[in-house]
C-alpha cells in the first residue's frame, strides 16, 4: 500500500473566481500583503502496490482533473 | 411516424420533466431514459437535461459522464444521432468529449437566475433550424457554473467554423468566453447550451415560447433525415 497525492489546480490562464473571492476577503479580516490566491483540489489515494504510475496518471488525467481547465501533479508520499 | 426523444434522468437531475414536456409540445414521444441503463430504447434523439447530477461532486458532469447510459449516447452521437445538452447536460457533454471546452464557476460567483436574451448565431444545426439567423430569443438562465472556457485555439475554431449557436445579448452573465451561451459539434447534430429553452415553451409557464423552436427544429431534422 502507498499513499498517492494528486493536486489539481486551475490553469494559470483560467479565471478562478473562488480564489479571487478568498483573496478579496483577506484584507477584510485584517490580513494584508496577500496579492493572489488560487484555489484547487487535493486528493489522497490509498493505492495497492499493483497500481503503476501510468494508471495513476490516467486516473488523474481522465477523471480527477479536466485537462481543458486544470493542471495536475501526481506524487507518491511516505512509502 | 412518431419521433421518439429520449430524456435522461440521473440522480440529481431536475429538469427532465420539463424537457419531456417540451418534446411533447413539439409532438414528439418523450421516452424516459435511466442513467444506469445503457438501453436507449430505440430513440431518434436524446436530451441530457439540467440539474445537479451526482450532486455536482468532483466537477459538474464529471461523474455523470461515466454513467452506463452515456456510453450509449456517445456511441449514438458518433453515428449522427441528435443530442441536446441543457445546463448540467451541457456540462456533461463537455466532460464526455462530445463538445469542446468546459464550464466553470460564474465570474461573479453568484448563482444566476433570470430571463436572458440570446442571439441565434447558427440556424443550421439539428436543434436550431427553426430560428432565423440573428434572431433574439428570451429564455431562463439558471446556473452557478455557466462560464464557458476553452483554449484560445478551440475558441478560434468554434468561431471560425460558425459553431457558436447562441450568444448572450447584453452584459455577460457568467464570464463565458466571447459571450458564448451554446455551441455545436462539427456535424451540427450535438448542441449544448447553459440557458433553458425547455422552460420557455408556453407563455403560461415561461417568459416566452421562444425555446420551443429548438424542439421543433429537432422534429424537422429527424423527419427529413
Amino acid at each position: 500500500m502507498a499513499r498517492v497525492v494528486v493536486d489539481v489546480m486551475p490553469k494559470p490562464e483560467i479565471l478562478d473566481p473562488q480564489g479571487q473571492a478568498v483573496a478579496n476577503a483577506l484584507p477584510r479580516l485584517g490580513f494584508e500583503g496577500i496579492t493572489s490566491v488560487r484555489q484547487g483540489k487535493h486528493f489522497e489515494l490509498e493505492v495497492d502496490d499493483s497500481v503503476d504510475d501510468a494508471a495513476l496518471e490516467k486516473i488523474a488525467e481522465t477523471f480527477l482533473a479536466n485537462p481543458v481547465i486544470e493542471d495536475w501533479v501526481v506524487r507518491r508520499v511516505g512509502a | 411516424m412518431s419521433v421518439r426523444v429520449g430524456v435522461i434522468t440521473f440522480p440529481g437531475t431536475l429538469d427532465d420533466v420539463d424537457a419531456a414536456r417540451a418534446a411533447r409540445y413539439a409532438e414528439a414521444e418523450a421516452v424516459p431514459l435511466w442513467h444506469g441503463d445503457p438501453d436507449l430504447k430505440g430513440v431518434d434523439a436524446v436530451i441530457v437535461p439540467g440539474g445537479f447530477s451526482y450532486g455536482d461532486y468532483l466537477r459538474c458532469g464529471a461523474i455523470a459522464r461515466f454513467a452506463p447510459v452515456m456510453g450509449s449516447v456517445i456511441e449514438a452521437a458518433g453515428k449522427g444521432m441528435p443530442v441536446l445538452g441543457i445546463c448540467n447536460g451541457f456540462q456533461i457533454l463537455c466532460e464526455a468529449g462530445l463538445l469542446p471546452g468546459a464550464l466553470i464557476r460564474n465570474s461573479g460567483l453568484h448563482f444566476v437566475c433570470k430571463d436572458q436574451w440570446l442571439k441565434v448565431e447558427n440556424n443550421t444545426t439539428a436543434w436550431s433550424s427553426r430560428y432565423e439567423k440573428g434572431a433574439e430569443i428570451l429564455v431562463p438562465l439558471k446556473s452557478g457554473e455557466g462560464g464557458y472556457q476553452a483554449t484560445q485555439s478551440t475558441v478560434d475554431e468554434l468561431e471560425g467554423e460558425g459553431r457558436v449557436v447562441f450568444r448572450y445579448v447584453g452584459d455577460n452573465p457568467n464570464g463565458s468566453r466571447n459571450n458564448i451561451a451554446g455551441i455545436t459539434s462539427a456535424n451540427g447534430r450535438v448542441v449544448g447550451l447553459m440557458p433553458h429553452p425547455e422552460h420557455a415553451i408556453d407563455a403560461l409557464t415561461g417568459p416566452t415560447d421562444d425555446g420551443l423552436g429548438m424542439f421543433l427544429s429537432l422534429m424537422d431534422a429527424v423527419v427529413n433525415a
